[in-house]
C-alpha cells in the first residue's frame, strides 16, 4: 500500500479519477447519448429504433431546419463581430484612467449579471408591438406615425434579437479583454513611445499582438454562447415570426420536447457540434499561431 | 388504426353508443342530462393504506381556480387522510414533464396536462374506466369531445384519462365598438366576421388575433379557421390532406382578415392579445374568459369600464356549416408507476363530484368548461350572460388532429406550429396560399409518416 502511494503514476491517476468520473458522467455520457439519439427515431414515451442518417436527411430537406441554420449563422456572426468590436472599444476606454473606475467597471458588468430570462422579458416589452417604449418615444417626438413592428417583420425581428443578444454579451467580452489589457506591461508602451510610436501604432503593434491569446479565448466562448443561445429567443419570439428567428437550439427544443420527436431534436442539436468545433479550432489555430504565444520564441 | 370506429362514433349523438358499449346508462334527453342522476351506486375504489399523492397541474390563468382547487384538495385530505401535494407549472412546461415522467417511469402520480397527451403514451396510464363510467352515469354523460380525448383511440371503451374540462375560447369584443361600426349583434358566420372586422378597421378600432408562435391563442384560432372552411390536416385514415381547395379558401380568407388586424400580430405570443385588449387597443380577439376575468376583478375603474363593455360570442360558423372550435382540453392522467393508483382515482373522482366541481368552476368564473353534461346547469353560466358562450366549449369543439386519430403525430404537428405558420405565411403575404399549404403538407407528412 505504502509503495503504491509513493508511485507517481498511481498517485497521478488517483488524483485524476474524481475529475475523470465527473467528466465521463456529466459530459461524455450525455453527449454520447444525445448523439446516439440523433440516429434513432426515439419519441418521448417510447424507445426508438436505429434509423441511421434518416433524421439528418430529413432535416436537410426541411425548409424550417435550413432556415434555422441560416438564422443561427447570421445571428452568431453578426452578434459576435459587433460584440467583439464594442467589447474591445469598451475595454480600451475602461483601461484609461477615468473617475470612479471600479464603480464604472461594475456597472458595465450589469447586463451580464441580470438573469437572461429577466433581461429577455424586459426586451420583450421594449419590442412589444403595442407597448414598445422606443416606438412610444419616437411617436411622441413626432418622428414616426405608427409603432415599429420590432418582432413582427422577419428581418427586423432578426436584428432586434441580435441587438438584445449584443446588449447582454458585450460586458463579458469587455471585462475579459480589460483583464487582458491589464496584463500588458506598461514598459512595453514606454519603449514604444520612446521609439516614437503613435497611439494607433502602439495599439496595432503592442496591444493587439499581446491581446490575441485572450481574444481567442473570449471570442471562442462568446461564439459558443451566441451559437447556442436559447432563452432570449424563447422569451422574445418562440422562433417567430414565420420562423425567422428560430435558432437551431430553439428549434431543437420545439421538435424534441414540445413536439416529442426526441430523435430528430437530438439530431438537430448534434448538427450544431461541427459548427462549434469549427469555431473552436479556428480561434485556436487562427489566433494563437505564433510561437511566443505558446511559450516558445519567435524565429 | 381504428379510424372507422372513431368516425362512426363521432357521428353518433351524445355519446350514446359509447355509453352502451361501456355498459353505462346515459340519459337521452338533454333536460334529464342536465341534472345529476339519482341512484348511481357509489364507487368503492379502496384507496391504498398510507397513500400519499403528488399532483402536477398547469399553473392557473385565473386566481380563483387555484384557490378552490387547493381548497377542494384539502377537503379530500381531511376526508380520506390521504396527503396530496399539488405542484403547478406553466402550462407549456407540463407537457414535456409529463412525457419525461411517462418515459422514465417516475414522477407525480397524477398529471393534469393538455390536449392529446394521454394518446401519446396510452400504455403508461392507469385504466380509469370505472371512474369515468361512474361519473358519466351520475352527471349526464360525457361530451363527444370528452370521450375522444379520454378514451383509447377515441373509441369510447377504455378510458386512459379523465378530462378535467377545457379552457374555452370565444371571440371577445367591445360592444360599443361593434355598435359604432354598424353591427347590432355579433356575426354568426365567417363572412359576417370579416365584414365586422373591416368595419372596425375603418373606424380605427381594429381587432387582432395572434399569429406568432403562440402555443395557445395561435393554434386555437388558426385551427378553427382551417376547419371552418372544411380544411383539415389529415383525413380519417391519417393521410395528410391539408393541401386542399378548402384550405386554400381558408387561407384566402385569412389574408383578407389579416388586412383588418392591428399591426404586430405576427409577433404576438399568448399574452399579447390580452394586454392589447385590456389597454383598449383592440376591439376583437380570440381568447378564453381570462380577459373578462381580469377586467371584471380589477380595482381599476378604467378596466371595470372595459369589462362592462366586453361581449363574448362563439367562434363564427364557416362554410362547413357547423361549429369548428378547438379548445384547450386538460386530461387528468394517472400513471402506472404510481404506487397508489386507487387513491389517485379516488382523488379524481372526488374533484369531479358536483360538491367540488361546481364551486371550483364558479371560483374560476367559468375559465374551465365542464366535460360532463350535467354541469351545464351550473349557475356560473347564467349568472352573467357574458359567461354563457363559454359553457358550450366542450360540446361544440372538434378534437385535436381532426379528422384523424389523436396521438404522437397530431401533437407533434401542433407543437411544430404547422397550421399557425401556414396561416401566418398566407395571411402576411410572405407566401401565396398555395405555397403555404404545400409547405404545411410537406412538414405534416413527416409526422404522419410514423
Amino acid at each position: 500500500m505504502n509503495r503504491l502511494l509513493e508511485n507517481r503514476n498511481f498517485l497521478g491517476l488517483a488524483f485524476m479519477l474524481p475529475a475523470a468520473v465527473l467528466l465521463l458522467l456529466f459530459l461524455t455520457y450525455p453527449l454520447g447519448l444525445g448523439t446516439w439519439l440523433g440516429f434513432t427515431d426515439t419519441k418521448v414515451g417510447r424507445a426508438g429504433a436505429w434509423v441511421g442518417l434518416d433524421n439528418y436527411e430529413y432535416l436537410f430537406g426541411d425548409a424550417v431546419a435550413r432556415l434555422s441554420l441560416f438564422n443561427t449563422l447570421f445571428y452568431t456572426v453578426v452578434a459576435s463581430v459587433i460584440k467583439f468590436a464594442l467589447g474591445l472599444w469598451l475595454a480600451i476606454l475602461l483601461n484609461q484612467n477615468i473617475a470612479f473606475k471600479s464603480a464604472v467597471r461594475a456597472v458595465v458588468l450589469l447586463p451580464f449579471i441580470v438573469p437572461t430570462a429577466l433581461s429577455a422579458i424586459a426586451f420583450w416589452w421594449i419590442y412589444d408591438a403595442q407597448f414598445s417604449i422606443i416606438s412610444w418615444v419616437l411617436v411622441k417626438l413626432g418622428w414616426i406615425d405608427t409603432y415599429i413592428d420590432f418582432l413582427g417583420e422577419p428581418w427586423l425581428a432578426r436584428l432586434s434579437t441580435i441587438a438584445a443578444n449584443i446588449w447582454r454579451g458585450v460586458p463579458f467580452v469587455a471585462i475579459c479583454l480589460l483583464a487582458g489589457l491589464q496584463t500588458i506591461p506598461p514598459s512595453l508602451y514606454e519603449a514604444a513611445s520612446i521609439d516614437g510610436a503613435r497611439p494607433s501604432q502602439q495599439f496595432w503593434y503592442v496591444t493587439l499582438p499581446l491581446l490575441t491569446p485572450i481574444i481567442a479565448v473570449v471570442m471562442t466562448f462568446s461564439v459558443l454562447f451566441t451559437f447556442t443561445d436559447f432563452q432570449l429567443i424563447y422569451v422574445l419570439t418562440r422562433g417567430g415570426p414565420l420562423n425567422s428567428t428560430h435558432l437551431m437550439a430553439t428549434l431543437s427544443f420545439q421538435r424534441a420536447i414540445s413536439g416529442g420527436a426526441l430523435g430528430e431534436g437530438a439530431a438537430l442539436a448534434t448538427a450544431m457540434i461541427p459548427f462549434l468545433l469549427a469555431a473552436i479550432l479556428f480561434s485556436y489555430f487562427g489566433l494563437q499561431r505564433r510561437a511566443w504565444q505558446q511559450g516558445g520564441t519567435d524565429k | 388504426m381504428s379510424n372507422i370506429d372513431r368516425r362512426n362514433f363521432l357521428k353518433m349523438s351524445a355519446g350514446l353508443a359509447a355509453g352502451a358499449a361501456t355498459g353505462e346508462v346515459l340519459a337521452q334527453d338533454k333536460k334529464a342530462a342536465a341534472k345529476p342522476a339519482a341512484g348511481v351506486p357509489t364507487l368503492n375504489l379502496k384507496p391504498e393504506k398510507g397513500a400519499k399523492l403528488r399532483v402536477l397541474r398547469w399553473k392557473r390563468f385565473v386566481a380563483g381556480d387555484e384557490e378552490l382547487w387547493l381548497a377542494n384538495t384539502k377537503k379530500f385530505t381531511e376526508k380520506t387522510g390521504i396527503e396530496v401535494r399539488v405542484d403547478s407549472e406553466g402550462w407549456e412546461d407540463v407537457r414535456p414533464k409529463a412525457a419525461v415522467a411517462a418515459n422514465i417511469g417516475s414522477g407525480p402520480d397524477i398529471i393534469i396536462s393538455t390536449f392529446e397527451d394521454a394518446h401519446q403514451y396510452p400504455d403508461k396510464l392507469v385504466d380509469v374506466t370505472d371512474v369515468a363510467n361512474y361519473l358519466g352515469a351520475k352527471y349526464g354523460g360525457w361530451y363527444d369531445s370528452s370521450i375522444a380525448y379520454g378514451t383509447a383511440h377515441g373509441k369510447g371503451k377504455k378510458w386512459i384519462a379523465l378530462p378535467m374540462g377545457c379552457a374555452g375560447n370565444a371571440l371577445v369584443y367591445r360592444d360599443s365598438h361593434m355598435k359604432a361600426a354598424g353591427f347590432s349583434t355579433f356575426p354568426k358566420d365567417t363572412a359576417g366576421l370579416l365584414k365586422l372586422m373591416q368595419a372596425l378597421k375603418a373606424k380605427g378600432t381594429p381587432g387582432g388575433f395572434a399569429l406568432g408562435n403562440a402555443t395557445g391563442d395561435g393554434n386555437v384560432w388558426t385551427h378553427w379557421l382551417l376547419w371552418a372552411f372544411g380544411g383539415k390536416m389529415v383525413d380519417a385514415k391519417s393521410n395528410v390532406v391539408i393541401n386542399s381547395p378548402e384550405t386554400i379558401k381558408a387561407l384566402e380568407y385569412a389574408k383578407e382578415l389579416y388586412q383588418t388586424f392591428i399591426p404586430g400580430t405576427l409577433s404576438w405570443l399568448d399574452p399579447n392579445n390580452n394586454k392589447a385588449f385590456l389597454d383598449g387597443q383592440i376591439s376583437v380577439t380570440c381568447n378564453g374568459i381570462s380577459i373578462y376575468y381580469a377586467a371584471k376583478t380589477s380595482p381599476d375603474a378604467k378596466l371595470k369600464e372595459i369589462a362592462a363593455d366586453i361581449g363574448h360570442a362563439n367562434m363564427p360558423i364557416g362554410p362547413v356549416g357547423r361549429p369548428t372550435e378547438l379548445n384547450l382540453v386538460f386530461p387528468m392522467m394517472v400513471f402506472k408507476y404510481s404506487k397508489y393508483p386507487n387513491a389517485a382515482k379516488e382523488y379524481l373522482r372526488f374533484m369531479m363530484e358536483k360538491e367540488q366541481y361546481e364551486p371550483w368552476q364558479q371560483a374560476a368564473m367559468g375559465y374551465v368548461t365542464q366535460p360532463l353534461k350535467a354541469y351545464e346547469s351550473n349557475p356560473i353560466w347564467t349568472v352573467d350572460p357574458k359567461h354563457t358562450p363559454y359553457r358550450d366549449a366542450m360540446k361544440i369543439m372538434q378534437p385535436n388532429g381532426y379528422a384523424g386519430e389523436m396521438g404522437y403525430a397530431s401533437a407533434a404537428s401542433m407543437a411544430d406550429f404547422i397550421v399557425v405558420n401556414m396561416v401566418a405565411e398566407a395571411a402576411s403575404g410572405s407566401k401565396t396560399p398555395k405555397e403555404a399549404a404545400e409547405r404545411a403538407e410537406k412538414r405534416a407528412q413527416r409526422y404522419y409518416k410514423v
